[in-house]
């Protein structure tokens, strides 16, 4: 089932940010959102996850298919690697969570608490979280950030897979992943209130 | 459901949890109230059911903030509104886990405190039956003001001034049940009053929790 966004207007604090926003997301499909800092990339996909009431417009199919994955990853330091995967494995009643561990190589941190990973690694685990949600929808927001180039190319084959296997993807991402994905560029929907003079004082 | 209130568990014995946080709190009102207001037996007795509710109360209110804010400032809370859990569940297991590790240890401490302050034999029975019947309560209203100030930097003063009115009734209820034991008296009717206001904090509290953490998440 296609997950179609028909006329979205997104507002943060009341105020709209993108208007007018258009894409299907069709299985085995992935859509890049490109845009500079500011420009309502966040807020978007937060709206399709159904973190936000939409302003106006129509999101279909994405209810209860989303794997939501953001800056922050969620992660309890006390918990180790198995501990924190195995938790949203279990929430979400997805698959085991070794295919997870090989796809992010995390297999040889496994019994290691996630407050003592470096950033990146604990980026790896953060995004190795979606694989065990078992959800065909990822919502992605940055989702390279502290990456290093050999990890950023682990997790482009584990987006790959995830598409072969009928799954979509949603990415806000300033670098390239090497996907064969569609590009949207959210500037032009950019609604006009934004340039309104003095639109932080109606924000706060 | 299980797992997320298992997770909140472990979180909560691990180092840095802040399990036991109340509890010593509780230990230290009722251990230095004898020193505060001299040792006649006879006074202590009387203050006795009261000192013990109001330090409960207190205990509680203690580790309150810290019920949604972990989860809000590492990104958990955004993660578990967009899981197939259910929102108002999601907070009515937080205070399950909140009560088994704040409420239940004061339930169970508060007969052994109760010998410190000379609270007559009469009175441990209606002691331990008005706080099991009453901090579940405490627990829950406290989950509703964490998911009000949940955004909030340092927002542990707000929640304390906007969860101590909702307390009044349980302390007022809880306290009676416990010294009209302690003198002997029937406890029936503060007891049930007691058991009726935590049953409609629970009935109810979870949907407002979980409607003004939709808005917060925002």
């Amino acid at each position: 089932m296609d997950v179609t966004v028909t006329d979205l207007t997104v507002a943060r604090g009341g105020l709209a940010i993108l208007a007018g926003v258009n894409f299907t997301l069709s299985p085995g499909a992935a859509l890049v959102l490109r845009g500079p800092n500011g420009s309502g990339k966040t807020t978007l996909l937060r709206t399709v996850a159904g973190l936000q009431p939409l302003m106006a417009g129509e999101i279909s199919g994405a209810e209860d298919r989303i794997a939501y994955a953001a800056h922050a990853d969620g992660l309890k330091a006390a918990l180790s690697v198995t501990e924190n995967l195995g938790f949203w494995a279990s929430v979400f009643a997805g698959p085991s969570i070794d295919a997870a561990l090989d796809a992010f190589d995390l297999r040889a941190l496994a019994s290691r608490r996630a407050g003592h990973l470096s950033a990146g690694q604990k980026r790896r685990l953060g995004l190795a979280r979606l694989m065990v949600t078992g959800r065909p929808v990822w919502v992605l927001d940055e989702p390279t950030v502290s990456l290093d180039a050999a990890s950023v190319a682990m997790f482009a084959t584990a987006v790959r897979a995830h598409l072969a296997a009928g799954g979509m993807a949603l990415i806000a991402t300033h670098i390239d992943l090497g996907l064969e994905a569609d590009v949207l560029d959210v500037t032009p929907f950019r609604a006009l209130a934004m340039d309104v003079q003095g639109a932080d004082e109606a924000f706060l | 459901m299980r797992a997320l209130l298992l997770r909140d568990l472990q979180l909560a014995l691990r180092a840095g949890g802040g399990f036991g946080l109340g509890l010593a709190f509780f230990l230290i009102v009722v251990v230095l109230v004898p020193f505060s207001v001299g040792p006649a037996a006879a006074l202590l007795a009387r203050i006795a059911p009261g000192v013990l509710w109001l330090g409960a109360l207190l205990a509680c209110l203690l580790s309150l903030d810290r019920l949604l804010a972990v989860d809000w400032e590492d990104g958990a809370l955004d993660l578990l509104a967009t899981s197939p859990l259910p929102l108002e569940g999601v907070v009515a297991i937080k205070a399950v886990a909140h009560w088994i590790t704040t409420g239940l240890p004061l339930v169970l401490v508060a007969p052994v405190l109760g010998v410190l302050l000379n609270l007559p034999v009469a009175g441990y029975g209606p002691l331990v039956v008005s706080l099991a019947l009453g901090t579940p309560a405490l627990s829950m209203i406290g989950a509703f003001g964490a998911a009000l100030t949940v955004g909030i930097k340092r927002g542990g003063l707000l929640l304390s001034l906007l969860v101590l009115p909702l307390y009044v009734p349980t302390l007022i209820f809880g306290a009676e049940a416990a010294r009209r034991g302690a003198e002997g008296l029937e406890t029936g009717t503060p007891l049930l009053l007691l058991a009726g206001i935590t049953g409609c904090v629970l009935a109810l509290m979870p949907f407002a929790a979980a409607a003004v953490l939709r808005v917060n998440l925002r």
